[in-house]
């Protein structure tokens, strides 16, 4: 099966470790990856901020670039990377659209958040099939953020209260998803560089009612929201007088696993918080 | 926020609809924006409040609010309005409109990244982590206050750790079609004009 793949800039950076699992784990299953030619950055939360028109515009550029491409699915693992294309394709079909510079070419494929993507009847079924390593024992919550899901008008979500995709997936690998209230509540975004306070704030928020639920660990498929769970670990500890330290799986990572993928514990160690220990006591590390 | 006792201007909700269509006179008033934000311990006006002082034409304190700066875009409140009124979007809008107007923000810091960013974007066609950040904490006074605090030493250690973790690319991957970039994201200075 082939697949056109916006990878989004984050994943060329820091979220290196999110983007070696999710190549790792397309090869294994048979997708082939074909990355958008000559893709650049969807704008991110700047542009939508302060320039509105290049917002649309600097998304829409990739969707023409992925309409150059015959596949029908577009991968995206990057959920503000997904709901700035998918912004911007709305915008330009509805009836403003008149007001931006830029025309949608005939054949966009489908756009795709990564979770949701493994999260279809079919995929799971497949995927449970392949569980070679079951990651028994092991309790999370799965983390969503606001991306994916919100808002539905532009996401196309049906579940933006309780989504239910990476908890599938977890569940067909074989570990306990807890269900949990935060599911869809902010982590702070790019607030986290400009107002560390306030990303302080909203992430020790979620720590605590993931230990509170008794998670091991959260589950997530967002390089921002992943990036900020995991790396102020130290200071969000400060600031709350607690300690917390879960660490903070890509949910790509945990297929990698549970499949059998010998060099998860490579990505594992690019993390903050270091997951190995967690899974050598639960013997799921290969 | 104490009301500076502006004039109100009554075409400001024409003015804003223009540019959406948000749907904001469809508001009732019933707060479920304000209790579902995340960020409301930060703000100065409740989103229900930015609202109604928009219908009300009170253009320069919502101008001048803190909260159209601090809103995560977490899009909760745009989901959860009963009457499809695009809060978050509004929020947008006026970020821009203050820009445009030349209004200051009163959390510098936010605009800061949202400018750095762009700038990068507009050099290569994408985010180059490698700078963004250190200029980013130039531009925003960050980097002063960390020498002044100390704080820096943090910092410094975390962006080790990317390093040596190897999660920072080294140097930037600039797209071919880079003046079609230039084309459309206008340069700080010329940014701000709405469609
Ligand atoms: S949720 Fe909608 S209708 Fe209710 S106060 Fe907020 S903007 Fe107004
Ligand atoms: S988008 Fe902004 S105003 Fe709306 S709920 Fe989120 S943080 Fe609050």
């Amino acid at each position: 099966m082939k697949v056109t793949y916006y990878p989004g800039c984050s994943l060329e950076g820091t979220a290196r470790d999110y983007a070696d699992s999710i190549e790792a784990i397309c090869g294994f299953l048979g997708i082939h990856l074909e990355e958008v030619p000559d893709w650049n950055c969807c704008g991110a939360t700047a542009a939508h901020s302060v320039d509105h028109k290049a917002s649309v515009e600097l998304a829409a550029r990739n969707l023409n670039q992925a309409s150059i491409l015959p596949n029908e699915d577009l991968l995206v693992p990057c959920p503000l990377c997904f709901n700035r294309l998918r912004a911007a394709s709305w915008a330009l079909e509805h009836e403003e659209g008149g007001r931006y510079s830029f025309r949608l070419q005939p054949g966009i494929p489908m756009i795709w958040d990564l979770a949701n993507f493994f999260g279809t009847e079919s995929m799971l079924k497949e995927l449970s099939l392949k569980v070679k390593k079951p990651l028994n024992g092991l309790k999370v919550v799965c983390y969503y953020g606001c991306m994916a899901s919100r808002p539905p008008r532009v996401t196309g979500s049906r579940d933006h209260e309780n989504p239910q995709s990476m908890d599938r997936i977890v569940k067909a690998l074989g570990a306990t998803s807890l269900h949990w209230p935060y599911k869809t509540d902010c982590c702070g975004a790019s607030l986290m560089l400009s107002r560390p306070d306030m990303g302080y704030r909203m992430v020790g928020k979620l720590y605590d009612m993931a230990q509170r639920m008794g998670a091991e660990a959260i589950v997530v498929s967002c390089q921002m929201c992943q990036s900020n769970l995991d790396m102020y670990q130290e200071r969000i500890e400060a600031e709350w007088g607690r300690k917390f330290a879960p660490p903070i799986f890509y949910f790509t990572e945990l297929m990698g696993l549970a499949l059998g993928m010998l060099e998860v514990p490579s990505w594992l160690s690019r993390h903050f918080a270091d997951p190995r220990p967690l899974l050598e006591r639960k013997g799921l590390l290969p | 926020m104490q009301s500076t006792g502006s004039v109100p201007d009554y075409t400001f909700l024409d003015q804003m609809e223009a540019a959406g269509p948000f749907h904001a006179a469809e508001c009732f008033q019933c707060r479920k924006c304000t209790s579902g934000c995340p960020a409301t311990f930060a703000m100065d006006l409740m989103p229900d409040q930015v609202i109604r002082y928009a219908l009300l034409g009170l253009k320069e304190e919502v101008l001048r609010s803190r909260t159209i700066w601090v809103c995560a875009s977490c899009e909760t409140c745009t989901t959860r309005c009963p009457n499809g009124i695009q809060i978050a979007e509004i929020m947008d809008y006026f970020k821009e409109l203050a820009v445009r107007e030349g209004i200051p923000s009163p959390v510098p810091q936010v605009l800061a990244l949202h400018e750095t960013f762009l700038d990068n974007v507009r050099q290569g066609g994408r985010v180059f982590e490698g700078s963004l950040l250190p200029i980013f904490f130039l531009r925003s006074g960050q980097l002063r206050e960390k020498l002044r605090k100390g704080t820096w030493r943090d910092d410094a250690r975390m962006g080790w750790r990317l390093l040596r973790k190897r999660r920072f690319a080294l140097a930037p991957r600039p797209i071919k079609a880079r003046e079609e970039i230039r084309s459309i994201l206008r340069p700080s200075k010329r940014r701000g004009v709405l469609p």
